[in-house]
């Protein structure tokens, strides 16, 4: 195991209130190994905040250790932890200037007047603050603010960095720009980076790992890739997106493969893994990646090959996104089929709304759901 | 500026100039004329135009031992309302979790005031007189054997009798002041590895300056333009700026008495001014 100075551990932890007749997170276990980035991600009152709240020390799990560097911190002050966190509106302080701010921690460590000073000059540098050093916080936009933010938590040499909701308060342009800042500041410092965010494309863009949540439960953790490519439920593919999800039941099974029927769609093959257990006329939730979906006449039916499968539908909205164009089929009830085409491939097959396609896929892009 | 915007903008501070012409600035005006005309002595006024009046107040050492002992109470008051405002405020804000519970104890902040001044002063007597509450018990205890002369009718009890009055006036704005910062700025003191005693100096301090500056104008005001309480709770023993020019109407002298009054006016927008310059209220509500 590596027990690497910011390698977290979560062994078990929970929240409850009221003597446990109701809890923000239950049953947390995960590892996060030393210099990665970790994303939690989930919607608002998922129980994400109170992890890394929980972690910086502000909150005491009900259950369960916190270990950092192989130490259990539970019980111990943020400054003993040797964490530093982020918070969600910068919580800067509107007395002092850009340098106080910075070096308030080392004020409160007694270091004097000439030395802080120094080392916060150091760090404004570092984030592109010099010139806004002597105003306040107020006279900042908003991502100069997340700069001095940033410094202020990074002053100390933490271990652990813990970002709530970081990019929130900024505009989509800004946004994007910083994330890539985020990154190459985390690389700079070579410390574990804990980032609580709602935003998908967020945790997928940043992170070594995501760990998606719901109602105080970690749904799935793993890379990026794992959890966009390969969600492990219907929950995980729904919110981090991209993927088309189908329910059906099955209607025969055959060596590797079993047939599909749905409500809204005919017979489509799936695939199953060596040593299943599903039986005929069990239920079975699916997820068919949205770019891995191309449309075609439906007269081509007959001439696909053995590792394709298709439904039938019709093109019920078109909406151009610039390199692809995003096509919704009337396939699934109450869940959106959409097929992201090339935009070339899109202008070539000439498609509007109303037409009956052929949706197909290849049999082994077809990920099973818990 | 179009004239449209102009005439919204007049009568948006018509009302408040309905209020403040005839009650406040006639009356200053013709205190000021007042204080610059000869009398005759028996309440009668000659329009003659005269220094006299002012010349007699700045050549008086009366004056200024009058200044320096309102002074002195203004100070003190300012210094134990300001001390008191500060913990209560701070233990309502930062330590009681419940809202409502936070409501409720402020709300009991407010109970003496629920009663008349007059009756607030009296009730001091059976507390610190001389056969009160606090001398009888120290003496049955034994830690004294006489009683204790300073504790009523005394420049203690005038202090004790400020301080009760107007701590309320420094809870309100420093409450207000420190219920408007951000809890997330304190745990981001409290992350920074600050003690509590850091967190209060370095953070709450700073940012409740506004309310405290606030409270400090209030009571300063109040004391500087006091009479009763001092002739009350001093039991005639002291006096002060405005008991003095009280005295001067009472017995007809109407100029010399309007000379001090504007006189105390300048004084007392001097000590706003000199609050207002230490601390930008204007910048710090705004901010």
């Amino acid at each position: 195991m590596n027990t690497g100075k910011g390698h977290i551990e979560l062994a078990g932890i929970g929240k409850s209130y009221d003597d446990g007749a109701s809890f923000a997170v239950q049953g947390i276990n995960l590892k996060i190994p030393d210099g990665s980035y970790c994303c939690f991600l989930g919607p608002s009152g998922c129980g994400k905040s109170t992890i890394l709240r929980m972690i910086a020390g502000h909150e005491d799990p009900t259950e369960g250790k916190i270990l950092i560097g192989g130490e259990n911190v539970v019980g111990l002050a943020p400054v003993e932890r040797r964490t530093a966190m982020m918070f969600q509106s910068y919580a800067l302080f509107p007395h002092l200037s850009v340098r106080d701010n910075i070096a308030f921690a080392l004020r409160v460590r007694g270091l004097s007047v000439k030395d802080r000073n120094a080392k916060a000059d150091e760090m404004i540098e570092k984030v592109h603050l010099g010139e806004f050093a002597n105003r306040l916080p107020g006279q900042l936009s908003g991502g100069q603010q997340q700069r001095v933010a940033l410094a202020r938590a990074a002053i100390t040499e933490p271990r652990v960095l813990l970002l709530d909701e970081p990019l929130s308060a900024l505009d989509e342009h800004l946004r994007i720009q910083m994330r890539a800042e985020l990154r190459r500041m985390q690389k700079d410092l070579g410390i574990t980076f804990i980032h609580v965010t709602h935003t998908q494309m967020e945790a997928i863009a940043l992170s070594d790992i995501v760990v998606v949540m719901d109602k105080g439960h970690i749904r799935q953790a793993g890379s990026a890739r794992d959890i966009y490519s390969a969600p492990r439920d219907r929950y995980v593919a729904e919110f981090i997106g991209g993927q088309n999800v189908l329910s059906g039941r099955i209607s025969d099974i055959d060596k590797g493969t079993a047939r599909l029927g749905g409500d809204t769609f005919g017979q489509i093959v799936v695939p199953l893994p060596e040593g299943h257990r599903k039986s005929k006329g069990e239920k079975l939730d699916i997820a068919i990646r949205r770019d891995d979906v191309d449309l075609r006449p439906v007269a081509a039916q007959p001439d696909l090959p053995p590792s394709a499968t298709s439904i039938v539908g019709r093109v019920q909205a078109i909406e151009y996104q610039g390199n692809y164009v995003k096509v919704q089929i009337d396939a699934a009830e109450n869940d959106d089929f959409v097929s992201f085409m090339p935009e070339r491939k899109f202008y070539e097959a000439g498609l509007t709304v109303g037409d009956a396609v052929l949706a197909v896929w290849d049999i082994q892009h077809t990920q099973l759901l818990a | 500026m179009s004239p449209g915007r102009n005439l919204v903008g007049w009568l948006n501070v018509t009302p408040l100039l309905l209020v403040l012409i005839p009650f406040f600035v006639i009356p200053i005006c013709v205190v000021l004329a007042v204080s610059f005309v000869e009398t005759d002595g028996f309440g009668g006024l000659y329009p003659v135009f005269t220094l006299d009046n002012y010349a007699m107040l700045f050549r008086s050492d009366l004056t200024l031992r009058l200044y320096a002992a309102t002074l002195k109470f203004t100070l003190l008051t300012l210094l134990f309302t300001s001390v008191i405002g500060f913990w209560v405020a701070y233990f309502l804000v930062f330590h009681v979790r419940s809202k409502l519970i936070a409501m409720g104890l402020f709300l009991v902040c407010t109970v003496p005031f629920w009663t008349s001044n007059i009756v607030r002063m009296i009730s001091w007597i059976p507390l610190l007189g001389k056969e009160g509450l606090i001398n009888t018990g120290l003496q049955g205890v034994g830690i004294i054997n006489e009683p204790l002369e300073f504790l009523l009718f005394s420049s203690f009890s005038v202090v004790v009798a400020y301080v009760h009055q107007l701590t309320i006036f420094m809870i309100v704005p420093i409450f207000n002041s420190m219920a408007r910062i951000d809890k997330s700025v304190v745990e981001a003191a409290l992350d920074a590895g600050a003690s509590r005693l850091d967190i209060m100096r370095m953070i709450i301090l700073p940012m409740s300056r506004s309310g405290i500056a606030l409270g400090a104008i209030f009571v300063t005001s109040i004391v500087m333009g006091d009479f009763f309480v001092v002739k009350v709770m001093s039991g005639g023993g002291t006096a002060s700026v405005v008991g003095a020019f009280y005295e001067d109407v009472g017995v007809l002298q109407y100029p010399t008495a309007a000379a001090s009054a504007i006189v105390l006016t300048l004084v007392v927008m001097l000590l706003v001014a000199a609050i207002l310059r230490v601390v930008d209220i204007r910048k710090e509500i705004t901010q």
